[in-house]
């Protein structure tokens, strides 16, 4: 255990979610974005003629370009530089934030303009960018928003979503324009827009990330809605592509299937607005796009988890945030709670992966395996149930407390003793029966006391089933009605 | 006489709601069904397994297949407990002696609206419930079995019962086993949440086919102390009433 002074990310995480989970109001504009989110959600499937055909389809390019990842990660590769693009490998966060910082402070940049890239939350980029003296800007409404009120996206895709209208004035009034009066949505976005068109054309380099890395092409796939990511990616000199290298998919025509089901699982939209193919900078005779054309291929854990045969699926994931939409804890703790670049299942399935079992184990717990999420994912993947197999591997790392494997042992010793087991389910029952007629239940000495602080106490009958069993239910044929046991 | 069923009684329906089983046992034997209940059943091994002690449910598993490995048929008022035999007993004991017998076993055991339904073709079982009543999906016995309409078709068949449909009928309760005990707040947050939507509906009953969901959900609506609340109650004690006055709600 670490000191009093700085708390674990486990602690912090408890105290975000008991403070979260009791606030009405937040509940509240999660539950309406949620709402409007699945009446998209479910128009958008019917579109699809057959919704599971889809997701057994992207499943499998998933499947085969993760299995093959070496080979069409190469190809990518090389295609990008016999276009005269660079591709840089980096083995973990610090690798590729030095590569970029390095990039620009070598070419002179001053101000960078990025299109939404997760990754680059994962990484921590922009902070290293600024402590380069550079002035990094978020172009994606949402996470300018959110890059504005200094805090971290609460959703992969949409950043924003626990703002409402007047947050977002009264934000817009303190940081940008003091003189804005409405709270139009189409008004704030004016704003916003004067003030990043000339962010676009003052920044020297843009940084992207990439929905896809198609191998077959050599082009990096981008779907977007707002026309920024075209501007990050045409308008300054240097196009900086930062993505994990679990991207990459073998053929162009892949996207076919994987634009729309992604575009339907992410916003319930049949495509995107814009979709975006990018092969390089710009080459003889072209009107526009950058000089330097670059691709950060960033691993950070994830080469450790394409070994282990049995959760590599969790390396196909597309980033939709269906999983989140759908998951009754996010709803309930919020996107930030989770401390993490990637909240909700997906988040708590790959953190402990990416930044360690023992520090972000407890992510895979804070979830009641309901499953929902699973049966939302395009991929298919088997969420709930890799969050069972962290929870298996936290154990067998030692990584629990001493006192709850204690617990299980002698929890497996009683089990494995039918009488034993009887005896100390009556005397358990007796107990709490005789404490509670004292008026203990929730005290301290209630064992149930944490279930008590929201529920009302279990009933304890006073004979178990199997007493029934043995009394009488085994001997006679029940005819008549059988009075409450209790 | 029908065909024998092996009943087999999660650890806390033994322990806390007896009457679960009563009228599990009250439905079979009024269908004709010949009842046992091997007695040195105990718990599935679900709680270690989902708290990361697979060594720890190993054995349990173990046990749980040598009781009833000989049953024609085991049936079970939880989905969730059957979700634990049927998925995760074959993966659990990969490496067992009693790998083969798990997975035969997973074969032949259901929960009981599963059970009468789709292996019996049941859907009347002779039961009357005047009321209003709301269905709760329970996860594992919609997204582990995929039980959706089995359910639904025996409480259609019911005398007198009025079956109200409820807004995210499909949401967890909350409960999750340790994650109550670990995540009290978020699990307790989530259980208010699902009130609300069984509050919503009117209904005099919320029901279900997870003992453990109508234990969680008792305990919030419980605790919440209002006047008129809905009641929970298990599919397998609306499928036991037969003509009698009607329940307090």
């Amino acid at each position: 255990m670490s000191g009093a002074a700085s708390s674990t990310a486990a602690q912090r995480f408890l105290r975000d979610a008991a403070v979260k989970s009791a606030d009405l109001t937040h509940r509240e504009v999660i539950r309406r974005g949620m709402e409007s989110y699945e009446a998209a959600h479910r128009k958008g499937r019917a579109r699809i003629q057959d919704w599971e055909a889809a997701r057994q389809r992207c499943q499998a390019i998933k499947r085969e370009a993760i299995d093959h990842l070496d080979r069409y990660l190469l190809q990518f590769e090389q295609k990008v530089i016999a276009r005269g693009g660079h591709v840089f490998w980096a083995s973990n966060s610090d690798e590729a934030c030095a590569y970029v910082r390095d990039l620009a402070t070598r070419l002179g940049v001053r101000s960078v303009v990025k299109s939404k890239s997760m990754v680059t939350e994962e990484i921590h980029l922009s902070p290293v960018l600024e402590k380069a003296g550079i002035k990094v800007w978020e172009t994606d409404l949402g996470e300018f928003i959110v890059q504005l009120r200094e805090e971290p996206p609460y959703h992969i895709v949409t950043p924003a979503m626990h703002l409402n209208r007047g947050q977002i004035a009264q934000l817009f009034r303190e940081k940008l324009d003091s003189g804005i009066t409405s709270e139009d949505p189409v008004d704030l976005m004016a704003v916003a827009r004067r003030k990043l068109r000339e962010a676009f054309f003052a920044a020297e380099m843009g940084i992207s990330g990439a929905n896809f890395l198609v191998a077959d092409e050599g082009v990096v796939a981008i779907s977007t809605n707002e026309g920024n990511g075209r501007l990050c990616t045409s308008v300054p000199r240097i196009h900086v592509v930062v993505t994990g290298i679990e991207k990459v998919i073998p053929r162009l025509e892949d996207l076919a299937v994987l634009w729309p089901v992604l575009a339907t699982s992410g916003t319930g939209q049949g495509i995107t607005t814009y979709g975006t193919l990018i092969g390089g900078a710009r080459r003889e005779g072209e009107a526009d796009g950058p000089e330097e054309f670059h691709v950060v291929l960033v691993d950070n854990g994830r080469s450790k988890l394409l070994a282990d045969r049995e959760q590599r699926e969790v390396l196909h994931c597309i980033r939709c945030g269906a999983c989140l939409n759908t998951c009754p804890v996010f709803r309930h703790i919020g996107g930030h709670t989770y401390g993490t670049a990637y909240p909700g299942p997906i988040g708590s399935v790959l953190t402990p992966h990416l930044n360690g079992i023992k520090e972000f184990k407890h992510l895979s717990y804070a979830s009641s395996l309901c499953g929902a999420c699973t049966s939302v994912c395009p991929v298919n993947i088997d969420l709930h149930h890799h969050l069972l197999q962290n929870r298996r591997n936290a154990t067998e790392a030692g990584a629990t407390k001493a006192s709850e494997r204690m617990m299980f042992r002698a929890w497996r010793f009683v089990m494995l003793h039918p009488r034993m087991y009887a005896l100390g389910g009556w005397s358990m029952r007796r107990a709490l029966r005789i404490l509670y007629g004292l008026g203990l239940a929730g005290s301290v000495l209630d064992p149930m006391r944490v279930w008590n602080r929201y529920r009302a106490p279990v009933p304890l009958p006073s004979k178990s089933f199997r007493a029934l069993w043995k009394e009488q239910l085994g001997r006679e044929e029940l005819g008549g009605n059988q009075s409450s046991a209790d | 006489m029908k065909r024998i069923v092996s009943l087999f009684m999660p650890c806390f329906v033994d322990q806390l709601l007896p009457q679960v089983a009563v009228d599990t046992v009250k439905v079979l034997r009024r269908l004709k069904f010949g009842v046992d209940y091997p007695e040195d059943q105990t718990c599935c091994g679900q709680p270690a397994l989902n708290t990361g002690y697979w060594d720890e449910a190993r054995p349990c598993a173990e046990h749980f297949v040598r009781v009833f490995k000989h049953a024609d048929v085991v049936v079970s008022p939880s989905g969730s407990c059957v979700s634990m035999i049927r998925l995760f007993y074959p993966e659990l004991l990969a490496h067992s002696s009693l790998r083969a017998d798990s997975i035969a076993l997973a074969g032949r055991t259901f929960e009981l609206s599963e059970f009468l339904v789709k292996v019996e073709a049941v859907t009347e079982v002779g039961a009357t419930f005047p009321h209003t009543v709301t269905y709760h999906a329970s996860c594992h016995g919609l997204r582990e079995l995929k039980l959706r309409d089995e359910p639904l078709q025996l409480l259609r068949q019911v005398n007198g019962l009025k079956l109200i449909e409820m807004a995210r009928f499909d949401e967890c309760c909350g409960f999750g086993g340790t994650f109550a005990a670990k995540f009290s707040d978020v699990s307790g947050a989530m259980g208010n949440s699902k009130a609300e939507s069984v509050a919503a509906t009117g209904a005099e009953f919320v029901t279900a086919i997870d003992p453990s969901c109508l234990l969680h959900l008792e305990g919030i609506l419980g605790k919440a102390q209002a006047p008129k609340r809905p009641r929970t109650i298990h599919l397998a004690s609306i499928l036991a009433q037969q003509n009698q006055p009607r329940m307090r709600p």
